[in-house]
């Protein structure tokens, strides 16, 4: 298989920090990336020149490395071309940047009115279109048009006990409508009340304790405790926690996972993958019960069946591989509030921070960004940052209960080196025992 | 550097630009089942520019050097400028004088050497590891990458500067199993060429790393002294180094902010940030804005002596750039940062320590360093997996634990710090470190 991915991308910054607008940045980005596939081995090159020359230098590169017999020509028809139409959105070039500069100022006088405890405020807000044109040997031509627009505000708060850092962001795979719908000044509002409440904060407790995650507090959790480990590279290599599991009891059965790349405008969202494949809804774990791995073309080809949508890249400077699109549980029946109210003492998160996963074991770490103990079944006093740490498969039985209050949150997922936008999403849920890493 | 100063010329009357073009070539080899899975090659180049008019600046890059595209880019660069807050501390680095070292950073080697070769490397590393022990039942990856970067700086405040650097690099996964237990081990080998690269200490390293965890258990919550292996003091000390950025002091997100002359470490604790010293991977004769990089005491005797600076930062603290500008590539424009980061090491080796220590947990590797660890606050909080000591030895594997404590609280607590110096990626060295008091999270 032979395969041009073809990229055009544009991208504006805007940074508005201690006061100031700091600067805007502009950058823009073309090439190609060539792949030629032989057997087991990839060959792979890329380059900024997309003239003729260039391209058949660098596909001369790509097939050098996976032909290990004579090259021959082939010549093979196109199309029909599948060229999404994603209807009206603005586009980043349409917005005056005077009007990027309103809304940073805008959030910064939103935070810092929270209080004169909110010392240092940064907003950024960034868009990028992306143009892509995929095209290989079984036939296969298809186009995207991504424009993504997100926007962030961290704050510090100043104290007593020392400083703390409240964060927000609001991401989208839409234009700058979205801005119609979501208030910056929320946002920024939501950042700053983040830190000022950790100024009162009490260190948190170290040990097993149940947990009950808010919802849309970060979804992370299924990102880290099998997400990572149901992506078909780490299983045809044996290196997943959950290689031979399909048909078997993984969660509990409140758990019916889903990794949905058609959301429309939300952060991993898309048309076309980066082989040029429509996402889909794939539903990667059913009442508890594993029924499917995320696959792309590649992984897809060995097992004998189809990409699910699931071959993305970071640039065309990229190999494409199986990652995550948005990944959410879908919501259970129960209320949130009378989860918190039957949970006797436990951790109440609100927010969570980043996480990592070791796949081939499933031990995850996670961090929290605002959590609180619950005490008698009320939220009480609010805590400093942790890391909880578990197993991925443990974790998943332990979940006990689901609420209806289902929320998704934006994020950036890093895998071997390539950053890709995701979604993740979750509501309510609680968790009987997970280790937190605090210090009291 | 005629490019970049070609661009410079271009410049009118009053305006400030700084050119940044780099121009390099990748491989990268990943071996499996005695076979190349995928083999990379590539040519990359970009510039980033910014403008300074009046005290406003403004950035933009490209990834290309195609005359039209830098045309388009200068001319982003320009309308971004108007919209920046005017602010009398924003201008482009002038020289100060300082003469750079010479770095021999440069190995003809990277080049020369045969790609077939690179891939053996890489093929030699999968077989030599699935080989060692028979409990290693997958190794997920096993790769070979190298690459030539040069980069060209130039600016109308009369700064000229060229860096060219060479690396090399392989690195191993590997997966043990025994019975239904399965452990992970990295083990990697850096250096300027193939020929410098040590593949075999990346074997054992991964081999060792990943069968000594077989049979983890959590451990018992508690406090204990906490010996690190000297890759996680160098992920550690990439965190301390963030709260040392003059630019995050001035902006009051740092726990250091205000504190020159204080004690803010235990007095056998001396930091330096050494771009010159040639054995680190990351030196560098010159700073992100064209000024020679310097050797910097930031913390010596336990004292907290000198933030780093770049231009900007330094103008907005009162004081001048110690040449500590750091920047992400041509897409990135320059901040204060630390490069080099080297703890001045102790006199005992790792087996000295932990009979110094006698009873605590080893770490040999930690998880969540960003989602745990926070510059601002200095909280510190991490997933980790190692050995227990106990009687002054290594002992049974823990895993799915977590150490915590404060960054404050770590820099005073320090117990021992070893003589083992190992320079690794990314922008601090490593040693054994013992820290006393941290809070252990298990069972």
């Amino acid at each position: 298989m032979a395969e041009v991915f073809a990229e055009d991308s544009t991208s504006a910054g805007a940074m508005l920090d201690d006061r100031r607008v700091e600067e805007l940045s502009s950058g823009r980005s073309r090439g190609a990336g060539i792949r030629v596939v032989d057997g087991k081995t990839t060959g792979f090159a890329h380059t900024s020149d997309l003239s003729e020359a260039g391209l058949l230098a660098a596909a001369a590169a790509a097939a050098a490395v996976a032909q290990q017999g004579g090259g021959k020509v082939r010549t093979v028809a196109l199309g029909p071309g599948s060229i999404h139409d994603r209807g009206d959105r603005m586009l980043p070039d349409s917005v005056d940047k005077a009007r990027k500069l309103d809304l940073l100022r805008r959030a910064d006088e939103a935070a810092r009115a929270m209080g004169d405890a909110v010392s240092q405020v940064q907003v950024g807000c960034g868009d990028s279109r992306r143009r892509v044109l995929i095209a290989n040997s079984d036939g296969l031509l298809a186009e995207d048009d991504q424009v993504r627009t997100r926007f962030n505000v961290i704050c510090v708060a100043n104290g007593d006990t020392g400083m703390q850092t409240g964060h927000e962001s609001l991401a989208r795979t839409e234009g700058y409508e979205i801005f119609e719908r979501y208030g910056v000044e929320d946002i920024a509002r939501t950042a700053a009340a983040r830190a000022l409440v950790k100024l009162s904060a009490r260190p948190a407790p170290s040990g097993e304790v149940p947990i009950v995650l808010a919802g849309g507090s970060g979804g992370i959790l299924f990102h880290e405790a099998c997400g990572h480990g149901l992506e078909a590279d780490h299983i045809v290599k044996d290196a997943s926690v959950y290689t031979g599991q399909v048909g078997q009891l993984v969660a509990s059965p409140l758990v019916t996972l889903v990794d949905d790349g058609t959301v429309l405008g939300e952060w991993g969202n898309f048309a076309f993958d980066d082989e040029g494949c429509a996402p889909g809804r794939n539903v990667l774990i059913e009442n508890g019960v594993l029924t499917d791995y995320m696959w792309d073309w590649l992984r897809a080809r060995q097992e004998g069946r189809t990409s699910s949508g699931n071959g993305r890249r970071q640039s065309y400077q990229h190999l494409p591989m199986v990652r995550m699109t948005n990944t959410y549980l879908l919501a259970g029946s129960e209320n949130a509030d009378e989860i918190v109210a039957q949970t006797p003492s436990g951790v109440y998160v609100k927010k969570l921070g980043g996480g990592q996963v070791n796949t081939a074991t499933g031990d995850f770490v996670f961090g929290t960004t605002e959590a609180y103990l619950i005490e008698d079944g009320h939220i009480t006093e609010p805590l400093r940052d942790a890391n909880l740490i578990g197993n991925g498969p443990e974790v998943l039985r332990r979940i006990d209960a689901v609420a209806d209050d289902f929320d998704m949150t934006p994020g950036t997922c890093g895998k071997d080196g390539q950053s890709v936008p995701v979604g993740c999403g979750q509501a309510t849920l609680r968790i009987t025992g997970v280790t937190l890493g605090g210090t009291a | 550097m005629e490019l970049a100063t070609s661009v410079v010329d271009r410049a009118r009357e009053g305006e400030g630009m700084e050119v940044y073009v780099t121009r390099g070539t990748e491989t990268e080899v990943r071996a499996y089942e005695g076979a190349i899975e995928s083999l990379t090659s590539a040519d990359s180049s970009g510039v980033g520019i910014r403008v300074v008019l009046g005290n406003q600046v403004g950035f933009a890059y490209a990834g290309s050097l195609d005359p039209a595209v830098i045309d388009a880019t200068l001319a982003d660069a320009r309308d971004n400028a108007r919209y920046a807050t005017p602010d009398a501390d924003v201008v482009l680095a002038a020289p100060d004088g300082i003469a750079g070292v010479d770095l021999d950073l440069w190995d003809e080697r990277v080049a020369s050497t045969p790609m077939d070769e690179k891939i053996a490397l890489a093929i030699d590393l999968e077989r030599a590891t699935r080989a060692a022990d028979p409990r290693v039942r997958q190794v997920s990856s096993a790769d070979y990458s190298d690459g030539r970067v040069e980069v060209a700086l130039a600016s109308t405040a009369g700064i000229r500067s060229t860096a060219r650097r060479t690396s090399a690099f392989v690195s191993v996964d590997a997966i043990a199993g025994e019975g239904a237990d399965t452990q992970t081990g990295t083990g990697f080998s850096v250096g300027r060429a193939p020929g410098d690269l040590n593949p075999e200490e990346a074997m054992v390293d991964a081999v060792l790393r990943s069968t000594r965890l077989l049979g983890a258990q959590k451990a018992r919550s508690g406090r204990c002294t906490v010996v690190f292996d000297p890759r996680v003091v160098s992920t550690v000390l990439s965190v301390v180094a963030a709260a040392l950025s003059g630019e995050a002091v001035v902006k009051g997100r740092s726990f250091f902010a205000g504190r020159i002359g204080e004690s803010v470490a235990h007095g056998a604790v001396t930091l330096v940030d050494d771009p010159t010293d040639v054995r680190a991977y990351s030196a560098s004769s010159h700073d992100g804005e064209g000024l020679a990089c310097r050797r910097n005491v930031l913390i010596s005797d336990g004292m907290l002596r000198m933030f780093v600076f770049d231009t900007v930062s330094a103008r907005r603290a009162k004081t001048t750039s110690t040449g500590s500008a750091v920047r992400g590539g041509y897409a990135g424009t320059p901040t204060a940062g630390c490069r080099a980061i080297v703890l001045a090491p102790g006199s005992k080796g790792p087996e000295e320590i932990l009979a110094t220590v006698g009873d605590g947990l080893y770490v040999q590797s930690v998880t969540g360093i960003h989602s745990g660890v926070n510059p601002v606050s200095g909280d510190f909080s991490v997933g980790a997996e190692g050995l227990m000591i106990r009687g002054g030895h290594l002992a049974e594997p823990v895993r799915e634990v977590t150490v915590a404590s404060t960054l404050q609280r770590m820099l005073q607590a320090v117990v021992e710090i070893g003589s083992d110096l190992q320079w690794l990626p990314g922008l601090a060295a490593g040693q054994t470190l013992a820290i006393a008091d941290m809070q252990l999270s298990g069972d």
